[in-house]
């Protein structure tokens, strides 16, 4: 039904969303050519992500796994054109990000729904910026809320909603501007397991009606095996590409079936063995 | 099935109670207060032209409004007030914007600013005079200077304190310029602006009834200065009554009702 649902709305088009409606149906790729961070933070340099370098194919599904403190959502920030890269240039669909854009849309760790807006208005708030008249943008705020079964919600507050209520409006109001890049930075890392396992089938579902390209950032091994056709693990700080996995595994994959757990164990394998080296060791740049 | 009914009508009724309680302990504090001051009233300690009793003030707060004269006075009173506040709070939400996201405004108007705060904004009043005159335009610069800075801390302060991730979040959906100041910094940093508004407001209201002290045509402030002049306490405290509930009434007029939404939203206590 949630298919069925999406595909309906590809179509749409607002004003101002070229990058939305010029790829209705879902992703665009990307590419990651060589981008470092460095923070300055109190005097020193702090190296955040070592060179990475990254090819995305249109519509694939990529997990992010390394330790915290890595520059997973460092890198994410990068790619959605908050941050600028030290060094290395992101290409989105072939063009060269130069700033945040509606087709790359982030959803942050801590979900950052604005408190002062409605569920329903914090959904259409991007709707809004791209000049889209109210009426309309209530419409689709509505629609695309029934869509991640929130329903009845529209009219609460943020402090009235459970923790994967507060994910679900954050993935609505990101995928109401049909972006053609998910960038999701742990969503649903502080949910129980129960939520997670739900939310994480809608995502697949979502993913497979639209053809997104996502990159989803995660500690739970098992969680990117289960949904990545991509799983990398990144080193301790200054975070690196140390692995690649191609999970070939038939979708969709339970997170208890042998082979999910079989694969994630031999990543588990990897991730511990680098993260051997001190920690502190790094902490000098 | 019934004996939930009972519950919770019990339930409801108690919370009734609890609602009634406060207003009935309030009534009764005041009840107290007032005899005390008519006991004192009655030992006769001092004349009562200098120390009336609270029923000749009440007679005066009623005979000051029945003969049109607190009425007009309050009106001029509060004319000057809507004028410098709206002032200040032009002023001060884009300074308070300007200081909160601009590192040298900061760290030189933001130094000048505190300065500002710490100087009773009557002191500015002998000033005024001498440049403008003992006008309207004297008294309503005391009162901008009254609310200005306070209005200003508070925006800034709320600014500071808003979440880089709503800005992020903001810019990410698409948000630019003016925008992002419109629509997510002012919004998000709403509950600190409304503790500047108000603390800003009660400076107006005190800056405004010292300048009317020195002011000869109707106002609030000059009513206490005739009553002084006409040896009449029992006027002085009406005039003072009346500009204590002017005072409330505003509070609950306009900040009590946008408090309340703020704190239902952000789900403060
Ligand atoms: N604005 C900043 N200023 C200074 N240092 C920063 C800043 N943002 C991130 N860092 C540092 O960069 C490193 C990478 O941070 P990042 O948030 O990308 O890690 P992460 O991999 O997402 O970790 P986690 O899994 O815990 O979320 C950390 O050491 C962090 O302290
Ligand atoms: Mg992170």
């Amino acid at each position: 039904m949630a298919e069925r649902h999406l595909v309906a709305q590809h179509g749409h088009a607002v004003a101002g969303m070229a990058d939305a409606s010029e790829q209705p149906s879902g992703g665009i790729s990307l590419e990651i050519v060589g981008v470092s961070k460095r923070f300055l933070a109190r005097g020193r340099m702090v190296e955040a992500l070592a060179p990475v370098d990254l090819q995305v194919k249109p519509g694939e599904l990529i997990c992010l796994l390394g330790p915290s403190g890595c520059g997973k959502s460092t890198l994410l920030s990068i790619i959605a054109g908050l941050e600028p890269p030290s060094s290395g240039l992101i290409r989105a669909g072939g063009r060269k990000v130069q700033g945040p854009g509606i087709d790359r849309v982030l959803l942050f760790q801590e979900a950052a729904l604005f408190p002062w807006l409605d569920v329903q208005h914090n959904v259409a708030f991007g709707l809004r910026q791209a000049g889209m008249p109210e009426a309309e943008r209530m419409r689709m705020a509505r629609e695309y809320l029934e869509l991640v079964h929130l329903s009845g919600f529209e009219h609460s507050y943020v402090h009235q909603l459970s923790g994967g209520m507060r994910q679900r409006v954050a993935l609505a109001r990101a995928l109401v501007l049909n972006p053609a890049v998910l960038l999701m930075d742990e969503p649903f890392g502080a949910l129980d397991a129960l939520t997670r396992d739900k939310l994480q089938i809608e995502l697949e579902t979502i993913w497979a009606a639209t053809g997104k390209t996502i990159l989803f950032v995660t500690h739970n091994v098992r969680e990117a095996v289960a949904l990545g056709d991509r799983v990398l693990v990144f080193s301790p700080r200054p975070g690196r590409i140390i692995q690649e996995f191609s999970i070939t595994l038939p979708r969709p994959r339970s997170l208890e079936h042998h082979q999910t757990i079989d694969q994630a164990r031999e990543i588990l394998a990897v991730l511990h063995a680098d993260q051997r080296p001190d920690e502190e060791a790094n902490d000098e740049w | 099935m019934s004996g939930e009914m009972t519950t919770m009508l019990a339930e409801q009724s108690r919370l009734g109670r609890a609602r009634v309680m406060p207003w009935i302990r309030r009534l009764i504090f005041y009840l107290i207060l007032l005899s005390i001051w008519e006991g004192i009233v009655r030992l006769e300690i001092w004349p009562p032209y200098l120390f009336p009793g609270p029923l000749i003030v009440a007679n005066a707060l009623w005979e000051g409004v029945t003969q049109g004269l607190f009425l007009p006075a309050a009106l001029v009173s509060l004319r000057r007030l809507a004028i410098g506040y709206s002032i200040s709070l032009s002023l001060g939400l884009v300074l308070g914007l300007l200081l909160g996201r601009n590192k040298l405004i900061q760290e030189t108007v933001g130094s000048l600013v505190l300065g500002m705060q710490a100087l009773p904004s009557v002191c500015w009043l002998p000033l005024a005079i001498l440049w403008f005159g003992l006008n309207e335009r004297a008294i309503i610069f005391v009162v901008v200077l009254g609310a200005l800075f306070s209005i200003t801390l508070g925006v800034e302060a709320g600014v500071k304190n808003t979440p880089p991730v709503y800005l992020k979040a903001a810019r990410n959906l698409g948000a630019r310029g003016v925008r992002l100041y419109t629509q997510v910094l002012l919004p998000a940093a709403l509950p600190a602006i409304l503790n500047g508004l108000k603390q800003g407001w009660s400076f107006a209201w005190r800056s405004l009834m010292a300048g009317e002290l020195l002011y000869y045509t109707l106002s609030l402030g000059n009513l206490l200065q005739t009553g002084r002049d006409l040896n009449d306490a029992a006027q002085v405290m009406a005039v003072m009554v009346m500009i204590v509930i002017v005072g409330v009434t505003i509070d609950q007029i306009l900040f009590a009702p946008v408090e309340r939404r703020v704190r239902e939203r952000w789900g403060l206590a």
